[in-house]
């Protein structure tokens, strides 16, 4: 018996190795064969990684669908921009800034984690008043959320730029630092799943009452990983405007909001495994579409999909999943080795 | 010039807005537990259908040309004909879902309207004059304010108690509230659930027409991100007052209505443009002191 649980423990661990190695492969191989912009599709893909593997620690546990995760990628992003901006270039765009911000010229690794740390601070704050609602109502509330943080980053100019972008960022987050950053990432979601926290969490995602009547305090587990999970949507949002260089609000809101849930949810929101099959499934078909868009050559014409086509088509494809598969791709299974024969 | 009275009717037909559009909401998630935020994209939609189909600047009437007493019906059928068409395609085939699966296909649904709607007019803002004559003040009690806010408080007024009689006073009301109530079992006594679901389906679209109609009016832009600040505001209602029930959804559509306009009357200069932020924070609080909404219906809390 207590064999059988270590070794459950030990395949438990394997998920997270397998869907490291996969990334991995996935990274090597475009670094070989592809082109630059295929490397810079690589970066955006493994960013996407890190914030869909976050926001999952959060849904895929407690069963609440969060729409308020592009708000803490917001936070981050700007966080990171304030810490490791040229003072200079500071003084001229974001002139407002507190003297502490204003000055400082930190290393893009502590601003990374720094802007994490502000992000899962503010899920601490909001989701203490968020969690209290029951699982319908605190979706629409994180909407809210995501209303509020959109309204404050694009209308404070001095701090944030408003809805002028904010530029010159330094672009280290190539494919090999978000690589870096989403193999943390799963790790540590494989970690707060298997952790007591995470389990009690999806006792009560199952059954709300039983878990109750267990003695299971889900506000508190809920709260615990809403914290963990916006920590990793803030390095995420860093991470992404490090790779583009360029902030702005509109980055934020309801495109990356729709385009990441699409990502979990045909991925299946059940399983680690389905969060990182979603992004890497619907990363490889958006640039797919976007070249498609751009136009292929067949003999002496020139085929190519009306722009736009490919958010409707992702929708699409997204509502067939939902009707044909509700659990997604993997159906809420891990990918595991059996340890231990059996 | 007196400022009571003006602020008050600002109030009043700002809230009939949101209360129509809430009352939509509310209707199918009484029926179905659908979270539908599909509901802003079938006003966007509404407001397009108004005007020929293009990407140019200058906006051209369509089926806006015809006179009103053509006109309202019309686009009423083309609001109820979107959102049947849309139960008919994909939340017939999910019935059986969880309502966290609806809602996430609504969300869905709504983002491939709104890219549609992208693809064929463009993305720039589009200047309609509808009725431009309902613009012009009326002087009531010291108050000089747009004819059209009158209309709206009187629509919202007749929508509302014309809603209240059909779902009294009908067969198909009856069926509908025995559905909100408890579908499997007003299944099991013989209400039709295809006829029911598909009546909310279309009396919400017809409820996002009214709403289209009201906007154009009186913003004179049709913009296709027009329906996801409304529709957000509208969910929010639904929630403050107490999800699936629909006096609820009226009176906290006014109230959303009247925070929105006093905040926006009494905030410094300085503070004005996160007008947004404070009403959200403001829901947020009222949230927590009451987190089942401020009228609760029975039937949404989980039996144990």
């Amino acid at each position: 018996m207590a064999q059988t649980h270590k070794q459950k423990r030990l395949s438990a661990w394997s998920t997270p190795i397998l869907l490291i190695a996969i990334l991995v492969v996935f990274t090597v191989l475009v670094t070989i064969f592809g082109d630059k912009s295929l490397a810079r599709m690589a970066a955006q893909t493994l960013i996407r990684v890190t914030f869909v593997v976050g926001l999952w620690i959060f849904v895929g546990n407690s069963g609440v669908v969060s729409f308020g995760h592009a708000g803490y990628m917001a936070i981050g992003a700007y966080c990171s921009a304030w810490l490791t901006l040229d003072p200079m270039k500071k003084g001229l765009f974001l002139p407002d800034l507190w003297p502490f911000l204003a000055n400082a010229e930190w290393h893009v690794l502590p601003a990374a984690v720094a802007s994490g740390l502000l992000a899962a601070l503010v899920a601490l704050l909001s989701g203490a008043a968020i969690l209290r609602l029951s699982g319908i109502a605190a979706s629409i509330a994180t909407f809210a959320f995501l209303a509020i943080i959109y309204t404050v980053y694009s209308s404070w100019e001095g701090v944030t730029g408003a809805t002028s972008s904010v530029v010159g960022l330094t672009r280290y987050a190539d494919q090999w630092a978000t690589l870096g950053w989403a193999s943390v990432t799963v790790l540590a979601a494989a970690w707060y799943a298997n952790s007591s926290s995470g389990l009690a969490l999806r006792a009560s995602r199952e059954d709300e009452v039983a878990a109750d009547a267990s003695g299971i305090n889900m506000y508190r587990h809920r709260l615990i990983s809403l914290v963990v999970s916006a920590f990793f949507a803030g390095v995420a949002g860093a991470l992404f405007g490090h790779s583009l260089g360029v902030l702005n609000p509109n980055s934020f809101y309801l495109g990356v909001t729709f385009i990441t849930l699409a990502m979990l949810v045909v991925g299946g929101i059940g399983s680690l495994t389905g969060a990182v099959t979603g992004v890497l499934v619907l990363s490889i078909i958006i640039e797919a579409l976007v070249r498609m868009e751009r136009g292929i050559a067949v003999g002496e014409t020139t085929l190519a999909l009306p722009t736009g086509a490919q958010e409707i088509i992702i929708g699409i494809i997204m509502i067939l999943v939902l009707i044909l598969r509700p659990a997604g791709l993997t159906g809420g299974r891990e990918l595991r080795l059996r340890i231990g024969g059996r | 010039m007196n400022a009571i009275p003006q602020l008050f009717f600002d109030a009043m037909s700002l809230g009939g807005i949101y209360a129509m559009a809430a009352l939509g909401i509310a209707l199918i998630f009484g029926v179905m537990k659908l979270v539908n935020f599909a509901h802003g994209e079938y006003i966007a939609f509404c407001v397009f259908a108004l005007i020929v189909p293009s990407t140019d600047a200058v906006a051209v009437m369509f089926i806006g040309k015809a006179p009103a007493i053509v006109l309202i019906p019309i686009l009423l059928l083309v609001g109820a004909a979107v959102a049947v068409a849309s139960e008919f395609f994909v939340f017939r085939h999910m019935r059986r879902a969880t309502p966290v699966a609806m809602m996430i296909s609504s969300f869905a649904l709504g983002f491939v309207i709104q890219n549609t709607l992208l693809l064929v007019y463009g993305s720039r803002p589009k200047a309609i004059s509808l009725w431009p004559e309902l613009n012009k003040p009326v002087s009531i009690i010291g108050a000089s304010i747009p004819l059209l806010q009158i209309i709206v408080i009187l629509t919202t007024l007749i929508v509302v108690v014309a809603l209240a009689l059909l779902l009294k006073k009908t067969r198909i009301g009856l069926e509908m509230r025995a559905a909100a109530e408890n579908f499997t079992m007003a299944r099991l006594l013989g209400v039709r659930a295809n006829v029911v679901i598909t009546g909310a389906f279309a009396l919400s679209g017809a409820l996002a027409a009214a709403v289209a109609l009201i906007m154009v009016t009186q913003t004179g832009v049709a913009d296709v991100r027009m329906g996801g600040q409304i529709m957000l505001v509208a969910f929010i209602a639904t929630v403050i007052g107490g999800l699936g029930s629909l006096p609820g959804a009226v009176a906290a559509g006014f109230l959303i209505g009247a925070a929105s306009v006093i905040l926006q009357g009494f905030l410094p200069l300085e503070a004005r443009p996160f007008r947004d932020a404070f009403l959200y924070t403001l829901v947020i609080v009222v949230l927590l002191l009451r987190p089942d909404g401020l009228f609760t219906s029975n039937s949404t809390k989980p039996r144990v």
